[in-house]
């Protein structure tokens, strides 16, 4: 398959990439608004093409846990779900992060808490950036705001994740999961052959084959000292990435006398708004965290400093905002606006919000 | 005349399998997890599967197997072993996977991974080890426990009305039409160990003939969780845990 | 160049797959396109609108609150949406099922009786591109060209003997615009 323009849900331009990419293979549990990831690849059957396997799992769980066993053969390997699937997803996310696997995670997040609604929302930012299950660790946490992105962020997020040898996770809401854009599929790409894996993946249990000795993959360490030395290996990989893979976008950030701090479709909303208020001659610049795990603190410190006053939008009670505080260190008033359950703000409503805070104080 | 002696002038009748490290076990005196490993490895080197073998070790008593049996291994979280195995299967057919599971991991928090692998026909061996308890933590009640039977939460023994039944699982899977060789077996015997083998040998032959999915349960002791003795382990088994779980093939269609 | 486009009516009136048309056009003449459907709590009470924006350069936002164009097929979408079309911009509607008509001055009003002009035709099918002929016909953002080279993407090749009845809707959409 050649490069190819399309018009395309972002649900299903993350399972068109997904066969793309050459990846190895896709364990889901259908749950809206992302059951078109699964639907899409059982229609396009790769097996016949790619040879990437395909399977609706009985739950999250086992799915999480397919995800687990595929990775540990080193394989390119992913699910997807929304919110109170990846709830359930995270005992297994916590295993792959720490038999350090690269794997991809997407999340089309969906209001909560609880079973809560299937409109759009940005309220797994903690779950995805903290964290999410037991133990110190972290996953790279990408946020698209188009449905390019979506299908970018596919063969970005499983590079990330081989490179680093960490799950990666694509953090997406209903928004940019249900609605349509144009665009740019790529190339075909082959899968990795075994040979390639082998190289690429030495650690990974295939069977011992010409190896010799044998591979294990495992969680468990349970002398203290050597599982205070995993830990240490774990927090160096995360301090290389938070030094390497800190991704964001700027825009009318050079003569802004505020700032507005969104991820995702929100980010496009309040573009929508700033320029807006930029007609009423009130010059706000707009950062948009790209990969929210490890977060733009530098970026976000330094445009911080230029403004009076900072503004965080997001489908949530406030959450990305407490990393927005920590990077401008309370030296300025960071006050947010969100809307929860499955709502979405307009862009007039979200400038109303920005003026009610900052102007008209 | 000193061990290299005995050895040079005997006939070898018994080593220990290639396959089976040279290292103290951790698992008690009694157990039945050896001797299980043991007819793995024997298993596994006389098929050729050495190079091309992938265990999957979930949480229990033997999620320590990857330090005793030398192929590749993948630790699983408590239950998920089926699906674990699942994935490794698919996406790497010609290897022979298998997973190794306790009855609490199998029976009861992995009741749903372990039902959907078989009845998906996964081509993986389950290996199963029922002794009725929660060895790794301390005794307590498995899904398999007998009715009656002391263990750390059913201090006065289980019973139904308070804890259910036990759950007798392997004929459920026989049942299912994803499974091609089903059978319980145990390993307190020099006789019953050797008929085990042969089963778990049939069970990899039909995974690697993408047959289905095999099961072997093993009916086996916990000396610890059931504070007795070795030997006294082995006739209570024999005596009581039969009589709920009789060894026999339960399906067999290779 | 850009059109904010609203579609509203009632589910099963083809508002989903109107606007899923004009977006493959527009796709075709090489624009930006975002398609978002009534995905929020705006579809209560068994409403469906799409949002559709065409433009000659990047998109921002796909959620709006004011259009530049709307297309109105019942009159719950009439009553929430008739406000929010931008002044000087566009209100199209089926008088079909409303009651109270729109009463704003300052944008340009639009009746297409396309209900009628379906069962004239006999092709219930051909209703809402009647309307997306009527759509196209009165601010040129796509050509009928590309509306037929649209339609040919978004059907599945098993129904592209339905594209010449099609065309028909859209030409008497056309027709009904101008007069």
């Amino acid at each position: 398959m050649n490069e190819e323009v399309r018009l395309m849900k972002g649900n299903e331009a993350i399972a068109h990439a997904a066969i793309r990419y050459g990846a190895d293979g896709y364990f889901g549990y259908p749950i809206t608004p992302q059951s078109e990831i699964l639907e899409t690849l059982e229609a396009l059957m790769p097996w016949e093409t790619t040879g990437m396997v395909v399977l609706q799992a009985e739950s999250e769980v086992a799915s999480i846990n397919m995800v687990y066993g595929g990775a540990a053969t080193g394989k390119a390997v992913m699910t997807s779900s929304s919110s109170p699937g990846v709830s359930l997803m995270q005992e297994g996310i916590s295993y792959i992060a720490a038999a350090e696997l690269p794997a991809l995670i997407v999340n089309v997040m969906r209001g909560g808490p609880g079973l809560g609604t299937i409109h759009p929302s940005q309220s797994d930012y903690f779950q995805a950036t903290k964290g999410g299950g037991h133990g110190d660790y972290h996953l790279i946490v990408l946020a698209p705001s188009t449905v390019q992105e979506m299908a970018d962020f596919v063969a970005l997020g499983f590079d990330l994740a081989f490179k680093y040898r960490t799950p990666a996770m694509i953090l997406a809401d209903g928004v940019v999961g249900q609605m349509m854009e144009k665009v740019v599929l790529p190339p075909q790409r082959q899968r990795r052959t075994p040979e390639q894996i082998a190289e690429q993946c030495p650690w990974a249990a295939t069977g011992k084959g010409s190896r010799g000795n044998r591979n294990v993959v495992t969680s468990l360490e349970l002398d203290s000292a050597l599982m205070e030395k995993n830990n240490e290996r774990f927090q160096r990989t995360y301090a290389e990435i938070e030094r390497n893979e800190v991704r964001y976008e700027t825009y009318y950030t050079e003569d802004a006398d505020y700032l507005i701090v969104a991820f995702g479709s929100v980010a496009r909303i309040c573009l929508k708004s700033i320029e807006m208020a930029r007609a009423e001659g009130i010059r706000i610049g707009l950062i948009r965290p790209i990969t929210l795990w490890p977060f733009p603190y530098e970026a976000i410190a330094g445009l911080g400093a230029k403004v009076k006053g900072i503004q965080v939008v997001e489908l949530n009670a406030g959450q990305m905002i407490e990393d927005v505080r920590l990077a401008v260190e309370r030296d300025k008033p960071v006050r947010h606006f969100g809307r929860m359950g499955g709502i979405v703000p307009n862009p007039g409503e979200i400038l109303e919000a920005f003026k009610r805070d900052f102007i008209n104080k | 005349m000193n061990h290299e002696d005995i050895k040079s002038q005997g006939t070898k009748v018994y080593s220990r399998p290639r396959l089976l490290d040279d290292r103290t076990m951790h698992y008690c005196p009694g157990c039945s997890h050896g001797v299980v490993h043991k007819l793995v490895c024997e298993v596994l080197d006389e098929m050729g599967l050495e190079n091309d073998a992938i265990g999957v070790a979930p949480v229990g008593c033997a999620v320590f197997a990857y330090n005793y049996i030398d192929i590749d291994w993948i630790e699983a979280a408590h239950g998920r072993a089926p699906a674990v195995a699942t994935a490794a299967k698919r996406l790497n057919p010609g290897c022979a996977v298998f997973t190794y599971q306790g009855d609490g991991d199998l029976a009861a928090i992995g009741t749903a991974e372990t039902i959907h692998a078989a009845n998906r026909g996964e081509n993986i061996v389950i290996i199963f080890i029922n002794n009725g308890i929660y060895g790794m933590t301390g005794g307590q009640m498995a899904p398999t426990t007998l009715e009656g039977m002391k263990t750390a939460t059913t201090p006065y023994g289980r019973r139904a009305d308070l804890n259910g039944y036990p759950l007798n699982i392997t004929p459920l899977l026989a049942q299912l039409p994803g499974t091609c060789f089903v059978s319980r077996q145990s390993v307190h015997t020099a006789a019953a160990a050797r008929k085990c083998k042969a089963a778990i040998r049939k069970a990899f032959e039909g995974s690697m003939a993408a047959k289905g999915t095999a099961v072997i349960e093993v009916v086996g002791t916990c000396s610890s969780g059931w504070k007795m003795t070795p030997a006294k382990a082995n006739d209570w088994m024999a005596q009581h845990m039969f009589e709920a779980y009789p060894p026999g093939d339960l399906k067999d269609t290779l | 160049m850009t059109h904010e486009i609203i579609i509203a009516g009632f589910g099963g009136q083809g508002v989903l797959s109107m606007g899923k048309i004009l977006a493959y056009a527009a796709l075709m003449d090489n624009l930006e396109v975002t398609w978002m459907p009534s995905y929020g709590p705006e579809q209560r009470g068994g409403t469906a609108n799409v949002t559709v924006i065409l433009s000659d350069s990047r998109i921002s936002s796909p959620v709006l609150d004011t259009y530049d164009i709307a297309v109105i097929l019942n009159q719950q979408s009439l009553d929430k949406f008739e406000s929010h079309v931008k002044p000087g911009g566009l209100l199209i509607y089926d008088p079909s099922g409303i009651h109270h008509k729109p009463t704003r001055t300052d944008i340009t009003i639009l009746e297409i009786d396309a209900m009628t002009a379906t069962i004239e035709m006999g092709n219930p099918k051909g209703y809402n591109m009647i309307l997306l002929g009527a759509l196209i016909e009165s601010r040129k953002m796509v050509g009928l060209d590309a509306v037929l080279r649209g339609l040919k993407k978004a059907l599945p090749e098993r129904h592209h003997h339905l594209i010449p009845a099609n065309e028909a809707a859209l030409r008497r959409g056309q027709e009904l615009a101008r007069k």
